[in-house]
């Protein structure tokens, strides 16, 4: 245990520590919370809360429920089950520097998308999903560029416990009388909660850091609190504000751990190794 | 990576206060056979291709091994010259940058004296004497050589020539007829044809030189001294107007050779190395024209990019060695063709097989600033240092702002001009042409 | 499964499928494409032809070959330290319950939560002052230190499916506690040890941030890319986009079987 706790503590926790000191510095080094004042006065801000919100909102409901869907499809056996499962795990391997280019050629003006909807008549003039003033095509842009390439984590945890769930309880239900959706929702569902919760605490962190793709699509069109920070540092080489943008993320992925820590709270089972 | 090198250069800063190294002596050989290897640090020919072309094709003949690199805005490398020249020792041998950044360099005394070299090089090519003459930096040595200069040019769709409103000739518009041919192909195709490159930041687009070097020159004959004046209100109206047809994926172009070639963008106004892809694969479909004039005449900018030895060079004789070879008009032709930049050695023809036909095509039109009457010529911001950057996101920003966000034109501009008049004041930067010269820092008006 | 049902469920999953595949496919077909076909409009939507030119121009490029050598020098780095640093502290969390076990899990999952950005400076500053600066040795610190959890937590489930008994019967038969981790424990765990590895050389892989800015000269390819990539023509960026995500469609090739069963004792049998 103590070598893994030493290596992280050391490449991990004290820089981070170090980053989070430099937030409470002014530029000639003393101790002050202006940064934070800064930051919340930034007219981006707002927006780039409200943004990074909008899209986690909507991405991790899709993903779950989609994931869901996966490992129902899986458990029922269909023939080329493991072709499917082979495929809907291609994504995991793509490096989300790789995702944001594959769908900017998609949903670019004269992209992939534009492309078959002109060839099927459906459209007459490109449509502007990625227009800067396109709010609802960014988010949904940004939604489903996100949702490929991330889902396929989420699906294998949530495979991962529904294959843990013992089939008997399955068929002693419907024994009883229980159709298939009452099976779902009264026996799968409520054995999922300590995968759900794994997998959820993974992804909303990993949904308030969501950079690469939104850079790629949008540019500067729709900030989010990752790209605000990166451009802190690399743009205007603040570090200052750079860092209270750490102090948030790091604050709203442990608040958001410490809902589902609570909501998705399951007694220890008996059986303990 | 760009960004990396701030960060080593504070760094070295630190390490340095921490005691530096003894300078190596410099070399008083000024003719050797072999120039041995020489580190080439250029803010200039940072596409891939073009870096790729740099060492593949420019600097093959050299005799002598010159490494290249483009991979740091003008910004990073003067600020680790800068930091270096404090340790005693730098890292670069031969370093290009657009001109108006060696000011800096030489207030700190960190550039070696070319004169010797000039007077040398002189007796077998001529430079462009205005140009060599700003190399002088106001003095009466030399500190940084013209290399290369560029411009800014407008390219068409051959599709577009249709829509062009009526009476109007592409190689003299007015940027009120640019906007009428915008509002014509949107009525046409539906989409906005226009383009610009709005991407923002140090990775993005030029569109901050449109403003300084175009936009503002041609309707308040400056380029920062009428930053707020009514004049540029108007200009600022018009720029509305064209927004309004212009691409709304343009906050996304950080080069509209992209946009062109894939037919997103059917007029785009961008710098003339940032559409060479575009001309070069399908120049057949692209006619090449000089921007629009408003109502003070024909703006447009100059950049020309010069190179300096920094003191403490480790090989100042390999790097003399390598300017000569860069000077000398084949050189000149071929460095040209890679970068899409033209030639400062007088004399020099840009046409025949040598010269690739696009680059031919721009030469054509950007001798149209050279010979229109209504020309006002603006150059690249002048003894900014290491503030460049932040005086180009002033620009950046009014742009957001108003084009944007449709905040109130007269409230930006005073916010931004407080901001360039602090920038000014702090780096005592004189006004540089088309301004008229002022004798301390520049004052907007 | 009633047969409509049974139709809804092939249909369901052919279309994940193709949402999944799709985006895969146009990068390959925009790769291989020649120029015209890229920026043709509307783009057509089958391959016309097979063009090699931007994959070669890409892969002729300065410096893409040897960063290429350089990420798989990182990865496999990454993966040794992993694997030597997560299997001991997997090993505890499987066998022994300690105080603060559940708080040493929850900990692990959110070190991530820290975004690397701002995590880079003082990481930056650290290696510089260890003479460590634009080595291939502080990339593969940094990458060990993201894949850790993940190492840890999937070796402790691997770990967990090993029976207790065998390693006790092994100590009755008189081996001592680490030579019945080696000789009972370790066999039965490699291929989910593999997954684990295969894991961590996938997140290397693909690190683009860190790798950034702890290099210069050494870069990673997806370093060497991200720095090429807003200053590179249309097709130059597709043929990286497809070189970054080939390689790794291999080792998702390998590691699937593995997948599933290593994540199980995370998400749910505990």
């Amino acid at each position: 245990m103590a070598p893994a706790a030493i290596f992280l503590a050391l490449f991990l926790v004290w820089p981070a520590v170090r980053a989070l000191l430099i937030a409470f510095q002014s530029a000639s080094g003393d101790f002050t919370g202006a940064n934070f004042a800064a930051v919340f006065h930034e007219p981006d801000f707002t927006l780039a809360v409200r943004n990074t919100f909008l899209v986690l909102v909507i991405v991790i409901p899709v993903e779950v429920t989609i994931a869901l869907v996966m490992a129902v499809l899986a458990q029922q056996r269909l023939r080329g089950n493991g072709v499917f499962l082979y495929f809907w795990t291609l994504p995991l391997a793509v490096s989300d520097l790789a995702a944001g280019l594959i769908w900017l050629s998609v949903l670019t003006g004269h992209g992939y998308l534009n492309s078959l909807l002109q060839d099927l008549h459906l459209i007459r003039h490109p449509v502007g999903f990625l227009d800067y003033n396109n709010l609802a095509g960014l988010v949904v842009s940004v939604v489903v560029a996100e949702t490929w390439r991330s889902i396929s984590l989420v699906m294998v945890i949530v495979l991962s416990g529904v294959q843990g769930i013992p089939a008997e309880l399955g068929e002693a239900a419907a024994v009883l009388g229980a159709g298939g959706w009452q099976r779902f929702r009264h026996v799968t569902l409520p054995l999922l909660k300590p995968t759900l919760q794994v997998a959820l605490i993974l992804r909303t962190t990993a949904a308030f850091q969501v950079f690469a793709v939104v850079l790629v699509l949008t540019g500067s069109a729709f900030p989010v609190l990752a790209t605000k920070a990166e451009s802190w540092v690399y743009e205007y080489h603040n570090f200052q504000m750079a860092a209270v943008y750490a102090i948030l993320l790091l604050g709203l992925s442990s608040a958001s751990t410490l809902v589902y820590l609570v909501t998705l709270r399951t007694p220890r089972p008996v059986f303990q190794p | 990576m760009r960004r990396r090198e701030f960060l080593i250069g504070a760094a070295l800063l630190v390490l340095a206060a921490c005691g530096g190294t003894p300078a190596p002596p410099t070399s008083t050989q000024t003719e050797t056979k072999n120039a041995g290897h020489v580190v080439f640090q250029s803010s200039q020919g940072q596409p891939v291709n073009e870096a790729e072309g740099m060492r593949s094709q420019v600097l093959t003949g050299f005799n002598g091994t010159a490494d290249f690199a483009s991979n740091l805005t003008d910004s990073e490398i003067t600020a680790k010259v800068l930091a270096e020249k404090q340790a005693g020792r730098s890292s670069f041998d031969l370093i290009a940058m657009t001109a108006g950044v060696f000011p800096t360099l030489q207030a700190n005394d960190a550039l070696e004296d070319l004169t010797p070299l000039v007077q040398k090089l002189e007796k077998d090519r001529k430079f462009n004497s205005k140009l060599l003459e700003y190399g002088k930096l106001g003095t009466q040595k030399q500190y940084y050589i013209p290399w290369i200069q560029a411009t800014y040019v407008l390219v068409a769709n051959k599709k577009a020539m249709q829509y062009l409103p009526k009476g109007a000739d592409a190689n003299n518009l007015t940027y009120d007829q640019l906007v009428g041919w915008g509002e014509n192909m949107q009525k046409a195709t539906g989409e906005k044809k226009v383009g610009l490159p709005a991407a923002p930041g140090s990775r993005g687009g030029l569109y901050h030189r449109f403003l300084q070097g175009y936009a503002y020159p041609s309707y308040t004959g400056t380029e920062v001294s009428g930053f707020k004046s009514p004049e540029a209100v108007q200009m600022w109206q018009m720029m509305k107007r064209l927004w309004a047809v212009t691409n709304a994926q343009s906050t996304n172009y950080a080069n509209m050779q992209d946009p062109l070639q894939n037919g997103e963008v059917w007029v785009a106004w961008d710098h003339q190395a940032r559409v060479k892809d575009a001309l070069n694969n399908m120049g057949d479909q692209f006619n090449v024209y000089p921007a629009p004039s408003g109502p003070k005449g024909l703006g447009w900018m100059s950049a020309v990019v010069g190179v300096g030895i920094p003191k403490g060079a480790p090989n100042r004789a390999g790097a003399e060695a390598l300017i000569d070879y860069l000077t000398k008009s084949q050189n000149q032709i071929t460095t040209g063709a890679v970068l899409s930049f033209f030639p400062v050695i007088e004399g020099v023809k840009l046409s025949g097989s040598g010269v690739p036909a696009y680059l031919a095509a721009e030469s054509v039109a950007a001798e149209k600033y050279n010979t229109n009457k209504k020309a006002v010529t603006a150059l690249l911001p002048v003894g900014l240092g290491a503030k460049s950057d932040e005086f180009n996101k002033a620009y950046q920003d009014s742009f957001a702002r108003i084009l944007l966000r449709n905040e109130d034109v007269a409230t930006v501009l005073s916010d931004e001009a407080a901001q360039l008049q602090k920038l000014l004041n702090d780096q005592k930067a004189p006004c540089w042409p088309p301004d008229p010269a002022s004798s301390g820092p520049c004052q907007i008006r | 499964m009633t047969r409509p049902s049974r139709m809804l469920a092939y249909g369901a999953a052919a279309l994940l499928t193709l949402f999944m595949l799709l985006p895969i496919y146009l990068i390959v077909l925009a790769a291989f494409s020649s120029r015209a076909a890229i920026f043709d409009y509307p783009r057509p939507l089958l391959p016309g032809g097979v063009s090699l030119d931007s994959m070669s121009y890409f892969l002729r490029s300065y410096g893409v070959v040897p960063a290429l050598g350089r990420s798989l020098a990182v990865g496999g780095l990454t993966v040794v330290l992993s694997l030597l640093l997560g299997c001991p502290a997997g090993y505890a969390i499987a066998r022994y319950t300690f105080p603060g076990r559940d708080l040493a899990q929850l900990l692990l999952v959110n070190v991530r939560a820290f975004p690397l950005a701002v995590l880079a400076i003082p990481l930056l500053v650290t290696f510089i002052e260890w003479h460590l600066y634009d080595t291939v040795l502080s990339v593969a610190f940094v990458h060990t230190a993201m894949s850790l959890p993940f190492t840890v937590l999937l070796s402790a489930s691997v770990f967990m499916r090993v029976p207790v008994e065998l390693e006790e019967a092994a100590m009755v038969m008189g081996t001592s506690k680490l030579g019945a981790v080696v000789r009972v424990v370790l066999p039965n765990s490699i291929p989910g040890l593999a997954a684990a590895a295969l894991f961590a050389f996938v997140l290397s892989w693909n690190e683009v941030f860190a790798a950034a800015v702890l290099t210069q000269q050494s870069t990673t390819l997806p370093a060497q890319l991200v720095q090429a990539l807003s200053n590179s023509p249309l097709p130059f960026k597709y043929a990286g986009g497809l070189a970054l995500t080939l390689p790794a469609f291999i080792f998702i090739f390998f590691m699937r079987p593995f997948l599933f069963n290593a994540f199980r004792g995370v998400a749910g049998a505990r």
